[in-house]
């Protein structure tokens, strides 16, 4: 079975600890995304699976096999059955398509014949039929990424590892790729650890995904609509996407937004024991005309910006700011478009109650 | 899954190469420059002596030479600052016509060997023979020479000819890299030219200017050819001819070896201090805005200068590079030095003598060919694997590699030279003396710079990643260096290549301490004939080794082009 585990791996440059009592598991055949901000040791976790990098302490297992076990001889990348992507690409500038993708084959001694079908049925598979002789410098980005796909699929590992294998990309091709990494994930039957720090791409793709804060750490490990509907504390809430905070006062036992006295239109959290805000996104907050329903909240547009699609709201509400957005047909057509300081009334579809003080650390 | 498990030895691959290389420029470099040093510091019966190296240096000769050392190579810097400074300014930032022909002739002095031109202004104004002072003597009624090469003056003039490329080809490419937006913004703000060139430019450019002049520095100071040359017959002596003069002249005893050891080490210390300098000024970072790809600059319009400057670039150009290089060949070609150069003088029996006929410059000319040859593939290989290691191998030690990486840099030949005859003359159970092994032993050390800087230059365009994805390919570490690493880096050794084997070609400096009668090189043929007086035939031989010179640069520079654009 093709699994990973991490058992309390620390992974430190100098005196830059970079991972510490990290443990992490990776199921056969899911395709596990590594989600973070830049910089935070994701690619280190990767090169530690790899075998680029050595733990210094824990051990890392692939399959029933101990790999890395600090202090001890690993067993070197090149007998691990990975196949890995790395974000630039390395695409070897001096071969071809060809002899690029059919490199691990030729490594293996896989016979001529075969070594030709298989490199070939990898080229196909993604879409690069036609250009096998070309020279890496003849292909654009999107091309050379697509070869070192084909390149680290051609083997059949049981694994692959990719490092932002679509960053490089323009939007169209990123969205293409990703759904036939997805897709050749399934059809091949192969576990996928895959890096990234572009949250709409680790949704997309994942069946389970981990976020990493920026100092290493993992803040919660789910299904992409677990983590972005039930995340666990503030950082995942707000790395997750656009996040509107709602700051609150207390007074006689309830909730009131900003430093007024309408209480906020949502179940309060289950305890005081401290301070809280209230997080939510701009979709899941709801803008009417004044007076239409009860249980909202009056507020002044500070900002109306039209988006194209999109009409987009900066709303105060006694001293706390809120952005919302509304598709425009909808706002046409339900005399939803919106005048710099009109007045309005706002409710929630969805509102979490995180404490107060992660907020400064979240968004620093 | 399955995953064969054999796992890595503790004495790895990465092991037995960071030992290697270590061990290779320990017995080439370390060793004879410890050497060196213990020679120099500790008397015969091994006891510490400072006293002695005081008394050496102060002794007439050797302080002598010193200052004299110091004093051209201090004139030789001003003046080739000055002179690359003004022809790279005029040839990036002035409407001068030709200018793309211009620069590929202020370059041609870095392949022409400098001994060479010497001989040739040798030829030219020594103050009885050389044919411009018998001309001003003879024809026009001057009662004695016009210029005496064998000075001071002279030793400088004809350093500053072949050294200034150094600043030269250093500021060339600070101009052209300059964004010239940084000087338009100080025109927009109201700056005139001046203020901008004085304000803005000088100070953008200054750190290429001081690093250049830094290399001609260590340059000079270390330089044997031109003072051999010029200065010997006027007894003037720097650091380098007098080491040769002591060793040649005492065979080896203890006293000169000491005077010799103790020249070295003024040396290799002088050179390491440069090499600071000039690590400090560029490496302060402070100059970022000079990198990365080339703008077109503001051209300044030099309009009644114009042809003047044209004239004077020609007239610098003929002087100084057509010149010598035609009175060499001239020279050549006549049965005695000192005739005129007329149809009827000149032939090519000289050429044919020594290529056919004489076996000394038979020899020599075997032997260079031989030698360039085999240092440069031997020190091609070597250079290859340490900065594999320094560039890209993770291994505990690397930093002992590091440190004796940057030793080749900061010893000069003379110093090289020295080292090997202490090493390898049987004191330590090997005794190359006298054959042509310790000339190679000698060659690999002191063009181990080159291909240092050649190859860890190729090893930085490699990026980490390609050879970590053959890795995770199934590679082991030596097929990813044989598949990928090495196809990758091959520019870079040819590069190396050629130069270490084009300068051995015409290498003096450390062929003239070591060789024995049947080990002549063609440096040292042609500096031996010349000082035997046989002027015609070093000539020739001269002029033979400028042609394959030549030849050897063009083919690089052919290969070179053809790379690129296939890039």
């Amino acid at each position: 079975m093709a699994t990973i585990t991490l058992n309390s791996v620390s992974k430190a440059y100098d005196t830059n600890v970079v991972l510490q009592d990290l443990n992490l598991t990776v199921a056969h055949g899911e395709c596990f995304t590594l989600l973070g901000p830049s910089g935070c040791g994701k690619t280190v976790l990767l090169r530690l699976i790899a075998g680029f990098e050595t733990p210094d302490a824990g051990s890392i297992v692939i399959g029933d096999t101990p790999v890395a076990r600090a202090g001890e001889d690993t067993i070197p990348p090149d007998r691990r059955d990975l196949g890995v992507v790395f974000q630039e690409y390395a695409v070897w500038p001096h071969m071809t398509v060809f002899q690029n993708v059919s490199y691990p084959l030729k490594l293996a001694k896989v016979p001529d014949a075969e070594l030709t079908e298989k490199t070939m049925h990898a080229i196909s598979l993604v879409n690069m039929v036609g250009l096998e002789k070309r020279l890496p410098s003849e292909l654009s980005g999107g091309q050379q990424q697509r070869v070192a796909l084909a390149r680290a699929l051609v083997a059949r590992p049981s694994i692959m590892l990719l490092d932002e294998p679509l960053s490089n990309l323009d939007a169209n091709l990123r969205e293409e790729m990703r759904f036939e990494i997805k897709e050749l994930q399934r059809t091949l039957d192969i576990t996928v650890f895959y890096v990234t720090h572009d949250q709409e791409i680790a949704l997309a793709i994942s069946d389970r995904m981990a976020i990493m804060d920026k100092n290493g750490k993992i803040r919660q490990i789910g299904s992409p609509v677990d983590i972005y509907e039930k995340p666990n504390d503030l950082f995942v809430f707000n790395f997750m996407g656009v996040a509107n905070f709602l700051h609150v006062n207390e007074s006689g036992g309830v909730l009131r937004a900003g430093t007024g006295e309408q209480p906020v239109p949502w179940p309060m959290p289950e305890s005081f024991a401290h301070e809280w805000v209230g997080g939510c996104r701009p979709s899941d907050v709801i803008i009417e005309r004044p007076g239409k329903g009860a249980g909202v909240l009056k507020g002044t547009i500070k900002r109306a910006s039209f988006l194209g699609a999109m009409m987009d709201y900066l709303v105060d509400i006694d001293g706390t700011f809120i952005r919302t957005e509304i598709e425009t047909h909808r706002a046409v057509s339900q005399d939803l478009v919106f005048a710099e300081g009109e007045t309005c009334d706002i409710a929630f579809h969805n509102l979490h109650w995180f404490n107060a003080k992660q907020l400064e650390e979240a968004t620093e | 899954m399955s995953i064969a498990i054999k796992k890595e030895s503790g004495f790895g691959t990465a092991q037995i190469i960071l030992t290697l290389s270590i061990g290779i420029l320990v017995v080439f470099v370390a060793f004879p420059v410890l050497l060196i040093f213990w020679n120099a510091f500790f008397d015969s019966n091994g006891s510490f002596n400072i006293t002695d190296v005081v008394k050496v240096l102060s002794h007439p000769e050797t302080y002598q030479a010193l200052l004299n050392s110091v004093i051209i190579a201090l004139g030789t810097t001003t003046g080739s600052t000055i002179v690359g400074t003004f022809f790279a300014w005029l040839v990036t930032r002035t409407d001068l016509p030709y200018k793309k022909f211009m620069k590929g002739m202020f370059l041609v002095p870095f392949m022409l060997p400098s001994f060479i031109g010497a001989l040739a202004w040798k030829m030219l104004l020594s103050p009885r023979a050389g044919y411009i002072n018998r001309f001003f003597m003879d024809s026009l009624g001057f009662d004695g020479p016009i210029f005496n090469i064998y000075s001071y003056a002279g030793i400088v003039l004809v350093e500053i000819m072949y050294l200034f490329p150094f600043v030269f080809i250093q500021v060339c490419g600070a101009l052209e890299r300059m964004d010239p937006t940084l000087e338009e913004s100080a025109r927009i703000s109201g700056a005139g030219l001046g203020t901008i060139t004085r304000k803005i430019t000088i100070p953008l450019v200054l750190p290429s200017i001081l690093s250049g002049a830094l290399l001609i520095m260590l340059y000079s100071m270390a330089h044997f050819g031109t003072v051999a040359v010029l200065g010997i017959e006027n007894g003037i002596f720097n650091i380098p001819t007098l080491i040769y003069e002591r060793i040649h002249q005492s065979a080896g005893s203890f006293e000169s070896i000491r005077t010799g050891t103790v020249l070295a080490t003024v040396l290799v210390f002088s050179a390491a201090f440069i090499i600071w300098m000039q690590n400090k000024i560029l490496g302060k970072g402070r100059y970022q805005i000079i990198a990365g790809k080339s703008f077109r600059p503001m051209e300044l319009k030099l309009r009644g200068l114009k042809y003047p400057l044209l004239i004077l670039c020609l007239a610098y150009i003929g002087f100084t590079i057509i010149l010598p290089t035609v009175v060499i060949f001239l020279v050549g070609a006549l049965p005695t030095y000192g005739l005129p150069f007329t149809w009827e003088n000149l032939s090519l029996e000289n050429y044919k003598f020594i290529l056919f006929e004489h076996k000394l410059t038979k020899d020599a000319i075997f032997n260079s060919v031989t030698l360039g040859l085999s240092a440069a593939l031997i020190t091609m290989f070597a250079g290859v694997m340490i900065s594999y290691v320094i560039v890209k191998m993770k291994v505990r030690g690397k930093g002992i590699l590091e440190f004796l990486g940057m030793l080749p840099f900061s010893v000069p030949g003379s110093v090289i030279a020295l080292g090997v005859i202490l090493a390898w003359s049987g004191k330590f159970g090997i005794n190359l003396y006298n054959t042509v092994w310790i000339i190679l032993v000698a060659y690999i050390a002191r063009y181990m710079a080159f291909s240092l800087k050649a190859n860890s230059a190729a090893l930085e365009q490699v990026h980490d990643s390609l050879v970590e994805a053959a890795r995770a390919c199934g590679a082991t570490m030596w097929q990813a260096l044989k598949d990928i690493v090495i196809p990758l880096v091959r520019p870079g050794m040819f590069a190396a290549f050629f130069l270490i084997f084009l300068p051995s070609l015409r290498e003096l400096t450390v062929s003239i301490m070591l060789y024995a009668p049947t080990t002549r090189t063609i440096g040292v043929a042609i500096y031996t004939l010349n000082e035997d007086g046989e002027t015609v035939t070093s000539a020739a031989l001269a002029g033979i080794a400028l042609i394959l010179i030549i030849v050897g640069q063009t083919l690089i520079n052919r290969f070179s082009a053809k790379y690129t654009n296939k890039r």
